[in-house]
């Protein structure tokens, strides 16, 4: 098995506040292989973006790493700052964000913005970063690219931006990239045109993908593998058919079922009672506990349970179950 | 079953011009956009019309049109047979007036930082001089919390917990008409199902109508009786459910079904469809989605197609239906 | 108590506790206020009875006894021999009476015309904040002083001295209603559009219940922070129109009125009787000036 682009290991990131030590992202550990996407699904506050943001050193403070180890390929990149923050981002790793607006900047045309990106990170000629650019426009499905590359974001729709931001990400060829909910913003029929476009790109150049979204149809159709997250902790690890048919952790199985697909011709949805608890009131043992259908005493009194198989359950979904 | 609800010919049109001395300077005409054009529909009582549509697509203008928040520009909306705008018998409209309510999208902006819970699901009552003793307790526990939550301010409350209380508020003045603008696209799946949940309880003890906005196909199919969808301000189809979901029969609702990222989609690799949502202000001529339709023909970008009955569903399409027969 | 204690713990409060420089200044213009309300029983003379003040006390130094009298103040005297240290409390309750009410009327009048230009808008807005920018385009002492000037035009000599402090005060709230009106109707252009106010006009609402009910509250905290360092400025325009002679008359001297007739003496080398006014109105104004400032950031992160 060839080795990881990026290992993340026992990711732990730490909030002081005046009250408590909050932790959104505790214990998390993962692997994404080249030309792999890994999904990272969970609803608000689960911790999702905080660990794309962790990866490339976009913590804002006082929020930080406090242990844990991130390697991209052989290189470890957590705790990097200033010059070699900046080599990593672009040339190791690209970032799409939800709002295309905030990672373009507003004053520069795209063209120029992608052939400065380019000049930076790879060995070549200022005539050569330009063709780049363009050929980078080209690809994105950006129209009368040529012309275009002296535009500003502002004259592009939605969607358009969002190709320029993923151009931009990838012009550096980077070996990962990070998209933070990338279709969240778009309607039905311009996400559908993003997703087929990172999918496309991403084979094509085997550059291994982060995809946080809290759309479980997006992820259904894009992930190989999914991670589900709870309250700051990895619940489920695995290929993505598996975790959305059957899923191990009782509380991907009660995300899943709660879709309205899920209940299709039912009167009522299936529903998790209660809501995610906050960072500042985590229940004892795990997280889940209060809301799960399984509980035991052991959830309640031990500590959080191990990655066990798919999931971080002390009494996973039997096969019983999930049928 | 009498239709509580009836739209007709509902058409508004927005200034959005420059002002007057950037016009003048800069030469430019007047900008106006027609966010809803000529829409036409009717909801019974005890129904769930759903409006689908992306955004431009006129769905939340015509909701709050229908609650009164907005005037048409032409055609009108009647509740109850009363039209809101028109009616000059301000007893008449009072009366209308508290047989609708609304829902928003955003449970945070919804309610008042300030004002207490029990002070916020009063008010519809109180404001038109009622006594509202116990009301926010009871209604509370009718959508899900519990009464003592009435002491406590918004921002204690879950985006789940503060669209109960919104919900409680819609109640509050016992309407008919509930409109629902988003309600749950703000919340999280295993929440939203809750939400969704209580809603359709409500519908059926109370005898509510609902008229649901929203982009998203899933709630909509879970939820609604009828489904409109919307283009571009224009109604370009209309079915029950069970027509629209197995057999849409306009170009556009066919796209939007088939762009819709599925659940058990595992590798899908779908043809994307062509094209974006076009500059409102500047709409295509004719069929408005002519230029994206894959089955277009000359007559589509000259003449705006009418509504008309095909298998089971009223679509604006001059192609629809033909390809099968 | 229970407000008390609930501040104490908000993040307000937290913020409050972490600032040296808030609970430096929190408590300056607590003495100072609560000197200047308590006056007539800490002051150790009355400045304004003549049955009191002994000519021959003129121009004792501080700390000094007089050569004549033998009498000691702490602060000095003045050509009329009235007790400096009395004459800075008493006209410290003239500079802080005139602020607070300066920025009552300023407050009121700036909020109200910015929460119907905010939430009418149309026409009405343009006008009203058209008279915002004019009167922005002016400096503000200039304003009052050209209101001042018009006052004293049209009242009756023998009211002039009673009526000065009203004039003052109204003079001062006109110069600076003008921000109070930009922020509120900024802030009330953002909440109007809110959904919770959409719903209470769908509840059948009028425009003020809304405006006074709904929109009001949820934009006083930059309203507070705009009064906090705007009764500092309030202060320092009061000492300024008084030290040019057309503010507090020297029945009713206020700190900038000490000033005016302590700087007469400065070359004669009585410096005390200007330097202590000058003093007690610098330590007032950035004194509130800096709980302003804290107010502010403490305030920001909430105004997102």
């Amino acid at each position: 098995m060839t080795p990881p682009i990026l290992s993340v290991r026992d990711l732990v990131v730490e909030i002081p506040t005046r009250n408590a030590l909050l932790r959104p992202v505790d214990r998390v550990s993962f692997d994404i292989a080249a030309g792999e996407i890994l999904g990272v699904v969970g609803e608000s506050g689960a911790g999702k973006s905080m660990t794309g943001n962790a990866v490339i050193g976009l913590l804002d403070r006082p929020a930080h790493i406090a242990s844990g180890e991130i390697w991209l390929k052989d290189k470890r990149i957590d705790g990097l700052k200033g010059e070699g923050l900046r080599k990593v981002r672009g040339k190791g790793i690209g970032m799409v964000f939800q709002d295309p607006l905030t990672s373009l900047n507003p004053l520069l045309p795209i063209g120029e913005q992608i052939s400065e990106t380019i000049l930076e990170h790879l060995p070549v000629s200022k005539s050569e970063a330009e063709a780049r650019a363009l050929a980078a426009l080209e690809e994105v499905g950006i129209p009368a690219a040529k012309a275009r590359m002296g535009s500003y974001p502002h004259e592009f729709s939605g969607g358009m931006r969002q190709r320029v931001v993923i151009a931009l990400a990838l012009c550096a060829e980077p070996d990962l990239v990070i998209a933070d909910e990338p279709t969240t913003a778009l309607d039905v029929s311009v996400q559908a045109q993003i997703i087929a476009l990172l999918k496309r790109l991403c084979r094509d150049r085997g550059t291994a993908v982060m995809l946080v979204t809290h759309d479980m149809g997006v992820i259904a159709e894009t992930a190989d593998r999914v991670a589900v997250m709870y309250a700051g902790r990895l619940a489920e690890l695995g290929p993505v058919r598996d975790v959305l048919t059957a899923a191990s952790h009782p509380y991907t199985a009660g995300l899943m079922g709660s879709t309205p697909l899920a209940s299709k011709g039912l009167a009522r949805l299936n529903q998790i009672p209660g809501s995610m608890p906050r960072l500042g009131a985590l229940p004892t043992g795990c997280a889940f506990h209060p809301r799960c259908p399984k509980t035991q005493e052991k959830c309640r009194v031990d500590p959080a349970p191990p990655m066990q198989g798919r999931a971080a359950c002390w009494y996973p979904m039997t096969v019983e179950e999930i049928a | 079953m009498s239709a509580l609800v009836q739209v007709r010919s509902l058409t508004r049109i927005f200034d959005v011009s420059k002002p007057w001395l950037n016009r003048v300077v800069e030469r430019l005409p007047k900008a106006m956009l027609k966010a809803v054009s000529d829409v036409s529909l009717e909801i019974p009582e005890r129904s769930v019309y759903a409006l689908v549509g992306e955004s431009g697509s006129g769905k939340s203008t015509i909701g709050k049109m229908v609650v009164g928040l907005l005037s048409p520009t032409e055609g009108a909306v009647e509740i109850a047979g009363i039209d809101l705008h028109r009616e000059t018998d301000t007893a008449k409209v009072d009366g209308v007036r508290s047989d609708i309510q609304m829902i928003f999208q955003d449970p945070y902006a919804s309610l008042n930082p300030r004002w207490k819970v029990r002070d916020i699901i009063s008010e519809p009552v109180v404001a038109r001089g009622g006594t509202a003793d116990g009301l926010a307790e009871r209604l509370l526990e009718q959508v899900g919390l519990a009464a003592v939550d009435a002491e406590k301010f918004p921002h204690e409350f879950s985006g789940g917990q503060r669209q109960r209380i919104c919900i409680a508020r819609a109640l509050a003045s016992e309407p008919k008409l509930i409109v629902c603008d988003e309600p749950t696209s703000a919340l999280d799946v295993s929440v939203q199902a809750q939400v969704l949940n209580l809603m359709t309880d409500l519908k059926d003890d109370l005898g509510l109508t609902y008229l649901f906005i929203s982009h998203d196909l899933t709630v909509v199919q879970h939820m609604a009786d009828v489904i409109g969808v919307l283009y571009l301000g224009r109604l370009v189809e209309e079915a029950p459910r069970e027509a629209l979901f197995s057999n849409p029969q306009h170009p556009y609702t066919q796209m939007l079904f088939a762009a819709a990222p599925k659940l058990d989609g595992f590798g899908r690799e779908v043809e994307p469809p062509k094209g974006e949502i076009p500059d409102p202000i500047n709409p295509p001529s004719g069929c408005a989605y002519h230029p994206r339709c894959p089955l277009a023909v000359a007559r589509c970008s000259a003449e705006r197609p009418e509504m008309r009955d095909v298998a089971g569903s009223r679509v604006a399409c001059h192609v629809a239906g033909e390809q099968a027969g | 108590m229970n407000a008390v204690a609930r501040f104490w713990e908000s993040d307000i409060g937290w913020s409050f506790r972490h600032s040296p420089v808030a609970v430096v200044s929190c408590i300056v213009v607590l003495i100072l206020v609560l000197a200047a309300i308590f006056a007539p029983l800490l002051a150790p003379y009355d400045p304004f009875d003549p049955a009191s003040l002994n000519l021959m006390n003129g121009f004792s130094k501080p700390m000094e006894p007089n050569a004549f009298t033998g009498e000691t103040f702490w602060l000095g005297t003045d050509d009329q021999g009235r007790d400096v240290f009395s004459t800075i409390l008493y006209g410290m309750r003239i500079s802080l009476f005139v602020g607070f009410a300066a920025v009552a009327f300023a407050l009121v009048l700036g909020v109200s015309l910015g929460l119907i230009a905010g939430y009418v808008g149309g026409w009405t807005g343009t006008i009203i904040m058209r008279i915002a920018d004019v009167q922005l385009t002016f400096p503000s002492i200039l304003v009052a002083m050209l209101i001042f000037g018009i006052a004293k035009g049209i009242t009756p000599i023998d009211m002039r001295d009673q009526v000065a402090i009203w004039v003052l005060i109204v003079a001062i709230g006109l110069s600076d209603w003008v921000q109070f009106a930009r922020v509120v109707r900024g802030a009330t252009l953002v909440e109007k559009n809110k959904e919770y106010v959409q719903a209470a006009r769908l509840i059948g609402r009028r425009g003020p219940a809304i405006m006074l009910r709904h929109i009001l509250p949820n934009v006083l905290s930059p309203v507070l922070v705009i009064a906090t360092i705007s009764l500092a400025l309030a202060i320092i325009a009061e000492a300024t129109l008084s030290f040019l002679g057309v503010g507090a008359p020297p029945t009713q001297p206020s700190l900038g009125t000490l000033i005016r007739i302590g700087q007469g003496f400065l070359f004669s080398g009585e410096w005390w009787i200007l330097l202590f006014p000058a003093a007690t109105l610098l330590t007032l104004a950035l004194a509130v000036n800096l709980l302003g400032d804290w107010l502010r950031d403490a305030l920001n992160p909430k105004l997102r």
